[in-house]
């Protein structure tokens, strides 16, 4: 760990609410410099509102902290020019071409010598060819990238990602990623919100949110551990058709189609192994897996909700 | 990187010409802003007209009698005259007119009774304030036989033999500022008002309004861009596109519609910087109440429709129920018709107009105040 640098993000206790409703309850995070960090939940988990009272677009109603050194209720406002934020939707100007976006931005930021900064970051983005479009005319995936190029010109020290890679095809997330990495490389941190369970095991770390509470965090091996999941395969002819028996066993909590195999998990390993007994004969193999993520993070929203 | 003070001309710049470069994209709303005052100047080229009475009147009168007490009870009592006060002088009675405080004045000549008595045919003369030829009309020809048909009952007794002669008086009415009664005179220069009126608050309310939903805003609101920054960066082009507008009336209204222009046209210039200010920052308070694009245009309508029916522009001030002229006094169009009237149609000069500037620059203070404190720096 890189523990002898000041944390980029370190923050206690957030709380938000809209209308008597908690949105985000005494959530706690740490950062440190350089880090890729993954932001999971459902819908209307709290994300969205997390990142936007970092970057001081909302006032936490309690809760204290610090991003980037600066302190998140008093300092939002240098805050603001050291971080690089993309919300979930495009947030540009439609009716500006690509260059006029950037330009616009970096003089927002006031940047010396916009013509160099401007076109370094067209290059380093391949967006150049699209220098002159008008930005609403440009597909999904560059949009995307001219939102993070936007997000790049004042060289921010943080990007905040509100899910952008929403949408996207996979060529152009992967495009992402490699851009994020090469950053991370620089030194500069993300916290990046997503729903896509491959992106979020290419995470440095992550922090599992649900209904405002964080339920799970670290690196995605010590969530899956510390779930204490039991998952078993089961493979065979027509193993599907036995998808909707095995839910109604005891100690099974989980039965997912997973390609030809099923996919049975539960937090009590004996009795869920008691239960799939039956099953261990000729005509299906079973065998003994790790959980996935996806497995882990449904669990913890099951179990969320019925607490 | 430059400092994150209050105002950085930077970023105002910034915000400026990127308004003006959506502002080109924008066919549409580009040509409506200049479409709008071409397209009002033709249909209002056509005069609106009422009855307007109770209009306030002073008396210059240089002889009592009880003729002339008559004739100015006659007067009231038509309905068309109300009478406020006697003044003393010529020169005071020529400033209430200019400065719009009043719509008439009667001036009663020395021995006008003497002369009457004697069957000398006196004259009166009834200056009037022309400017809209609708609100005097039909107070001006109700005065003409009035005053000879209240005079008979007097003419009585030993003076009965002047009632026989056809006109015992002459009656001079001196329609003032526009004497030919041209409805267009009266017309396009408030035409002037309610283009701007128009078009600057719908699309200023439309400009902030069109941030937020487009999600642009929340973008905004994360980048170190001050409040003041956005407000003035997005007003500033369409002062511009105010005097445009102002510009092709102007050009119209002097070669179209040959409208004589006394006053001076860079005094009313500079004013209407303040009018152009009150309009946007009514525009501008309106985006930060709506939620969508919607919302506000018809809030724009909601402002617009009193400012158009009530400042009177469509129908003569005058002719309006006292609670209506109460809310058109509030509205800063009707205070911009009296001055835009007065400037070109009466020479007003600085002084004359300062009674209906103030109000304005009221307006303005209020509606910018507001604005601002509305502007939301966060998205809760």
């Amino acid at each position: 760990m890189m523990a002898q640098e000041p944390l980029v993000i370190d923050v206690r206790n957030l709380t938000k609410s809209f209308a008597g409703k908690t949105v985000v309850d005494k959530l706690s995070l740490q950062v440190a410099p350089g880090e890729i960090y993954g932001f999971l939940g459902p819908n209307g988990s709290g994300k969205t509102t997390f990142i936007r009272m970092l970057c001081g677009l909302l006032r936490p109603d309690a809760g204290s902290g610090f991003c980037l050194g600066y302190d998140v209720l008093a300092e939002s406002e240098k805050i603001k020019t050291h971080i690089g934020y993309m919300a979930q939707r495009f947030s540009l100007y439609e009716d500006l071409s690509v260059r006029e976006n950037l330009n616009f931005m970096g003089r927002i930021y006031g940047i010396g010598n916009l013509r160099d900064a401007v076109g370094e970051t067209l290059e380093r983005m391949q967006l150049s060819p699209f220098a002159a479009q008008l930005a609403g005319t440009l597909s999904g995936g560059w949009k995307q990238r001219l939102a993070l190029a936007a997000c790049l010109l004042h060289r921010p020290r943080l990007l905040l990602l509100d899910e952008p890679t929403a949408g996207v095809d996979p060529k152009a997330r992967r495009d992402f990623w490699d851009d994020i990495y090469s950053l991370a490389a620089e030194g500069v941190t993300s916290l990046i919100s997503t729903h896509y369970m491959d992106e979020a095991e290419r995470c440095h770390r992550l922090a599992y949110l649900a209904y405002g509470n964080l339920l799970a965090s670290g690196t995605a091996d010590e969530v899956i551990k510390s779930s204490g999941l039991t998952t078993w395969s089961l493979s065979g002819k027509n193993v599907h058709r036995l998808a909707p028996t095995l839910k109604s066993l005891a100690g099974v909590e989980q039965v997912v189609p997973f390609g030809a195999t099923l996919h049975i998990s539960g937090h009590d390993a004996t009795q869920l192994e008691r239960s799939l007994q039956p099953f261990m004969n000729g005509e299906y193999t079973s065998r003994k897996t790790a959980a996935n993520l996806e497995e882990v993070f449904i669990s913890l929203m099951q179990q969320q909700r019925v607490a | 990187m430059t400092g994150n003070g209050f105002f950085s001309f930077r970023r105002f710049r910034a915000m400026v010409g990127k308004e003006f470069v959506q502002m080109r994209r924008d066919r549409i709303t580009f040509a409506m802003m200049i479409g709008i005052p071409i397209l009002q100047m033709i249909i209002f080229g056509f005069a609106i007209n009422s009855d307007p009475k109770h209009l306030p009147t002073v008396i210059l009168a240089a002889d009592h009698s009880v003729f002339t007490r008559t004739i100015i009870s006659a007067m009231q009592n038509s309905g068309y005259f109300r009478v406020i006060e006697n003044v003393a002088s010529e020169t005071e009675a020529d400033l209430l007119v200019k400065e719009g405080e009043v719509q008439f004045v009667l001036s009663i000549p020395e021995q006008f009774s003497r002369r009457l008595v004697r069957g000398e045919n006196p004259s009166l003369l009834l200056t009037a304030d022309a400017t809209d030829p609708a609100a005097t009309s039909n107070a001006v020809s109700a005065f003409r036989l009035l005053a000879e048909s209240a005079l008979s009952r007097d003419l009585d007794g030993p003076l009965q033999h002047l009632r026989r002669t056809k006109a015992p008086l002459d009656i001079i009415v001196h329609p003032r500022f526009n004497p030919e009664a041209v409805t267009q005179y009266n017309i396009v220069p408030g035409l002037m008002g309610v283009v701007l009126t128009m078009t600057l608050v719908i699309i200023t309310a439309l400009a902030m309004t069109r941030e937020r939903e487009r999600g642009t805003m929340e973008n905004l609101l994360s980048t170190p861009v001050k409040p003041m920054e956005v407000m003035i960066g997005k007003i500033m082009p369409y002062i511009i596109v105010g005097y445009v507008q102002m510009g092709v009336i102007l050009l119209a209204g002097r070669f179209l519609f040959k409208v004589p222009m006394i006053g001076n046209i860079f005094l009313l210039l500079a004013v209407s910087l303040f009018f152009i200010a009150a309009n946007l920052g009514v525009g501008l308070t309106f985006s930060t109440i709506a939620r969508n694009q919607l919302q506000a245009v018809q809030m724009a309508f909601f402002f617009f429709l009193p400012s158009i029916l009530l400042s009177g522009f469509m129908f003569p001030f005058r002719g309006m129920p006292v609670w209506a002229q109460h809310v058109g006094e509030m509205l800063p169009l009707t205070h911009y018709l009296r001055i835009v009237r007065g400037i070109l149609l009466k020479g007003n000069d600085f002084a004359h107009i300062l009674p209906n500037l103030w109000p304005i620059a009221l307006f303005l203070l209020i509606a910018l105040s507001v604005g601002l404190k509305r502007y939301r720096r966060t998205l809760d």
